[in-house]
């Protein structure tokens, strides 16, 4: 509901950036009344729901907007948090195998961060740390105590990185002084869930406006109806499951019949 | 052209999936066995999660076996007595086999224990095929000398102590039915473990353990992985929710029509060349195993995709 005034609004600025100083002076009192004055950052996302259908195969997001003061943008787009189990493989008598393993909580499914320079040109570690901007900030802990977890932690950041699941680019481009855009990539792998976008107007390693949009991954039609039955009725997904194989042999076995 | 997979959760290409699934269903028409030892390690290397490889062969099984098993029965080649007795041990060891994977799952060996049993099980199958198809064809030139009586197992008097001796008609047996009862059982587990139909296994012991006729042997095992294969997938369904029907129904429909022409070409090979091959197919893919388990990996971690939402 709130994407449609937005995008207009950003339609509508677009020709002003175009324009020359008179008339752009003249037809920006206006507009300003329209943006809230302490509202120096806009932003909107090309679409607030990822379906994933039989055709998905990963998907790209637009994610626009506008700022009234300068200073830098950094994007960041956490998925939900889940659980995750970290496992190591050792050498036993000759033979790699699953010896110790690791649970973390609260690690994010999904997280990309785009921003205009590198992170570290832009803001402190301490601001970073505190927004948990970059993948190596994020704070999911430990499930249970173990002396090592920072390996087990270096490898959640550096499989989930592999798997394109955590992304960090300098995807943030300006058209002009103040219409800025960036896209945002998920793969097919991506999981379900509700995500959030994040933007911040960053200056002098202070945050001087920041906005979150949600944002919804869902599997949607066959691909729904499929995984949401096989949760909730799983028996009698099972025996469809048979019943369709025991049927399409037997069919194969008359329709090839000599 | 790609399709997602709602419980492998991935995208992949539904000509590489039908194409997977003609080379498995080639393969099985051309050896009689159910195909499912080459279709779970194939599935894994294209990155479906094991878990679901598993469970998506073993509902791939049954639809081969029934197909398969509509064939024999048209030439009264079951023996559904022994197959019903093979069938109760079945289905107690899928029960079992299936408990054991839920366990080693949580506890994150089932990687390790299913790599373990293919390379045991296709290593030993494997070899003693080659040893008895090589040693076949090296008899081949002196037609003088006499085919060497092969030590059957079944005759040991031990086992023909054992109680319970039940009439096994079309097979002309009379023997305990603790045997089929026990090779079921010991199936049932590989099934439910491995995902496969374990026809490869089976065959074999009931020729050399039972002492069945060679004519009976392939339609009776087909005609007991059709309900051990299915008792499989139904577990799965509900234990670990692992079963994509949607990446069965593509596997399905290729391996049906690689199932026909490689019957046809079947009916081309001789005897012993066809088991030469299979044994070499099967050894291969013992040593691929092998190699993978003992070379260092270049990645030392694993995870499990996180476990956000479920249902709604």
């Amino acid at each position: 509901m709130m994407a449609r005034p937005v995008f207009m609004r950003i339609l509508l600025l677009l020709p002003l950036l175009l324009m020359g100083g008179a008339a752009l002076a003249q037809t920006r009192a206006p507009m300003a009344a329209l943006a809230p004055a302490d509202a120096p950052l806009v932003t909107d996302l090309s679409a607030h729901l990822i379906a994933i259908t039989s055709s998905f195969t990963g998907t790209e997001l637009l994610l626009f907007g506008s700022i009234d003061e300068p200073g830098e943008i950094v994007v960041v787009v956490r998925g939900p948090p889940g659980s995750t189990v970290v496992r190591r493989k050792d050498e036993v008598a000759g033979i790699w195998l699953n010896r110790r393993s690791l649970r973390f909580d609260g690690v994010p499914a999904y997280y990309a961060v785009s921003s205009t320079r590198p992170l570290d040109e832009i803001a402190s570690p301490t601001l970073l740390n505190r927004l948990q901007i970059g993948a190596e900030s994020l704070r999911f802990r430990p499930a249970s105590d173990r002396e090592d977890p920072q390996q087990y932690r270096a490898a959640v950041l550096r499989l989930k990185e592999q798997a394109g699941l955590y992304r960090e680019e300098l995807g943030v481009v300006f058209l002009g002084s103040k219409l800025f855009r960036a896209e945002i990539s998920f793969p097919s792998t991506v999981a379900v869930g509700t995500y959030r976008a994040e933007v911040y107007l960053i200056r002098d390693d202070r945050v001087i406006a920041a906005q979150s949009t949600p944002l919804f991954v869902d599997k949607q039609g066959l691909e729904q109806e499929i995984f949401d039955y096989s949760r909730r009725e799983p028996a009698i997904y099972g025996f469809i499951a048979v019943l369709l194989a025991v049927s399409a042999g037997w069919l194969a076995a008359l329709l090839f019949r000599r | 052209m790609q399709i997602y997979l709602p419980i492998a959760e991935l995208s992949v290409n539904i000509w590489l999936i039908l194409g997977l699934g003609g080379v498995v269903g080639y393969l099985s028409g051309l050896f009689g066995v159910g195909g499912g030892f080459l279709l779970t390690p194939l599935l894994i290397f294209i990155g479906v999660p094991p878990a679901v490889a598993v469970a998506t062969s073993a509902n791939q099984v049954v639809a081969a076996s029934v197909s398969g098993v509509y064939a024999h029965w048209r030439r009264a080649n079951v023996d559904f007595r022994m197959g019903g007795v093979l069938l109760v041990g079945g289905l107690v060891g899928s029960a079992l086999g299936g408990l054991l994977f839920s366990y080693l799952k949580q506890r994150g060996q089932i990687d390790l224990v299913i790599s373990l049993s293919y390379v045991l099980i296709l290593g030993g199958v494997g070899f003693l095929m080659a040893q008895e198809s090589l040693r076949s064809l090296l008899r081949k030139p002196q037609p003088g000398v006499p085919p060497r009586r092969i030590r059957r197992f079944h005759d040991h008097p031990l086992l023909r102590a054992l109680p319970f001796k039940m009439r096994f008609r079309k097979s002309q047996l009379y023997i305990s039915a603790l045997l089929p009862l026990v090779l079921g059982t010991v199936v049932g587990v590989m099934a439910a473990i491995m995902g496969v139909g374990a026809g490869f296994l089976l065959v074999p012991a009931m020729i050399y353990l039972l002492g069945m006729p060679a004519a009976v042997v392939v339609g009776t095992s087909l005609f007991q992985i059709i309900f051990v294969t299915a008792n499989v997938t139904m577990f799965h369904a509900i234990a670990t929710q692992t079963v994509d029907v949607m990446l069965a129904l593509l596997l399905l429909v290729g391996s049906v029509v690689g199932a026909q022409y490689g019957a046809r070409h079947g009916t081309k090979l001789r005897g012993e060349q066809m088991r030469g091959l299979l044994a070499l197919l099967v050894l291969g893919v013992a040593v691929a195993l092998v190699v993978e388990m003992v070379l260092p990996p270049a990645e030392q971690f694993s995870f499990e995709p996180a476990v956000t939402g479920g249902v709604r």
